[in-house]
């Protein structure tokens, strides 16, 4: 390459080296108040605690509401917050399912319709899942329900996070 | 890449003539540090501006998180800065820049008074500066009492309390600050939207009337 296709003018090269530095300082004026923003995104989830629900032996086969509470921390906030789980036993396996629907975060019910027994049932648009939380096809939900992590001390059932499945 | 887009939107809504207009000027030889260094004194409006911007962006940011409330108050600055990431330098651009403006803002009347650019016909930008000034003051006053904290509350005490001092509608004055009897609650709520809405809008419809008549009027004449 020759000298000559390098030539810059001094206008040209002003422009660079003003528009250079001018960029990297209004970067640097920025970028602290981008990041600030952007945090709640970039922020790792919280661990959660386990909580006893109820006592394994009050569990039956047909799926029963349970209601606790679990302490939330929402930035400057801490509060209690109630959750509910669904919760059967097969045998000797214990489910534990989220109330939350999977189409657009509905409550649903166990046998909430009276048209669709032994199925969960949400009011919003009419989504519905099996016993075990499957979801019935041809209704709006297009995954099972969540099932909330569960660990078992001294005959109590302790739940947790909910997973998907 | 970016010529190109320049041109194709120039080429529909011809936007060369507008900018030019506003920012293709050339700097005087009296007021260009280039010539005569001393000239620095001209920045000082620029920079007056510059630190506003500033003020201005980092209060935006700020408000994402902070909370008017004399319960969150003051918990809602410490998550700030504490525990979301570059809060410090957020919070902090906007605490140090508050009296930056100020200091910015005073070099600049200085410049403008011993270099006699109040006189005619500029006497109606000197109006709108003090104006500014007054705005600025009403900014920083109001803002103090955001983190809600012992200096922030004692600060607005005796704020108040010099504005009871005015004769005849002091008490008045006062209550209608503090949005009551108490320093509390109302007070913060109202000094927040004051803050945040009220004198900034005010400011930029000032500094709007301060630019234009500056473009109108072109700098001053050399001494
Ligand atoms: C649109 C413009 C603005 C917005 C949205 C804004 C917003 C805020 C917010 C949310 C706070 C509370 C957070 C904190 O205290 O760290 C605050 C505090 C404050 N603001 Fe502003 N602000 C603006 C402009 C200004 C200007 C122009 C000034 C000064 C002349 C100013 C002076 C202050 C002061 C002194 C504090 C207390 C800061 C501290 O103690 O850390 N603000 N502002
Ligand atoms: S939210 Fe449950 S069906 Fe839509």
């Amino acid at each position: 390459m020759s000298e000559k296709e390098h030539k810059v003018s001094r206008r040209q090269f002003l422009t660079y080296t003003l528009t250079g530095v001018g960029g990297f300082m209004a970067a640097g004026m920025l970028m602290p108040m981008a990041r600030f923003a952007l945090d709640p995104a970039l922020q790792a989830g919280g661990d959660t605690d386990f909580i006893r629900v109820t006592s394994v032996d009050d569990l039956t086969e047909e799926p029963q509401r349970f209601n606790f509470t679990i302490e939330q921390e929402d930035a400057w906030y801490t509060s209690d917050v109630d959750r509910v789980a669904w919760v059967y036993r097969e045998g000797d396996e214990i489910v534990a399912l989220s109330p939350v629907c999977t189409h657009l975060g509905c409550t649903v019910n166990w046998e909430g319709n009276e048209d669709y027994p032994e199925q969960f049932y949400c009011p919003c648009h009419f989504g519905r899942f099996e016993k075990d939380g499957t979801n019935v096809p041809n209704t709006p939900p297009t995954r099972p329900l969540d099932v909330y992590e569960m660990e078992i001390r001294d005959g109590d059932l302790y739940l947790g996070r909910t997973v998907q499945r | 890449m970016l010529q190109k887009i320049y041109d194709w939107v120039d080429e529909r809504l011809d936007i060369t003539p507008m900018w030019r207009d506003i920012a293709d000027h050339e700097v005087p030889e009296h007021v260009n540090p280039a010539h005569h260094f001393s000239a620095f004194v001209y920045c000082f409006g620029g920079l007056t501006f510059f630190v506003t911007v500033i003020q201005i962006l980092s209060g935006m940011f700020l408000a994402m998180y902070y909370v008017p409330d004399i319960v969150n108050a003051y918990e809602s600055v410490y998550y700030l800065q504490n525990e979301v990431t570059f809060g410090v330098i957020v919070r902090g651009m906007h605490h140090w820049g508050a009296s930056l403006v100020i200091v910015m803002m005073f070099l600049h009347t200085l410049r403008v008074f011993f270099t006699g650019s109040y006189k005619k016909p500029r006497e109606l930008n000197w109006v709108v500066g003090v104006l500014i000034f007054f705005v600025m003051l009403g900014l920083g006053f109001t803002g103090y009492l955001l983190p809600w904290d012992m200096k922030a509350y004692f600060a607005t005490v005796v704020g108040l309390e010099i504005a009871e001092a005015v004769p005849v509608v002091g008490t008045f004055a006062k209550t209608l600050l503090a949005g009551g009897e108490i320093i509390g609650a109302q007070t913060l709520t109202r000094f927040y939207a004051i803050h945040v809405f009220f004198l900034p809008g005010a400011l930029l419809g000032l500094l709007g009337a301060h630019f234009y008549m500056i473009r109108k009027q072109g700098i001053s004449g050399p001494l």
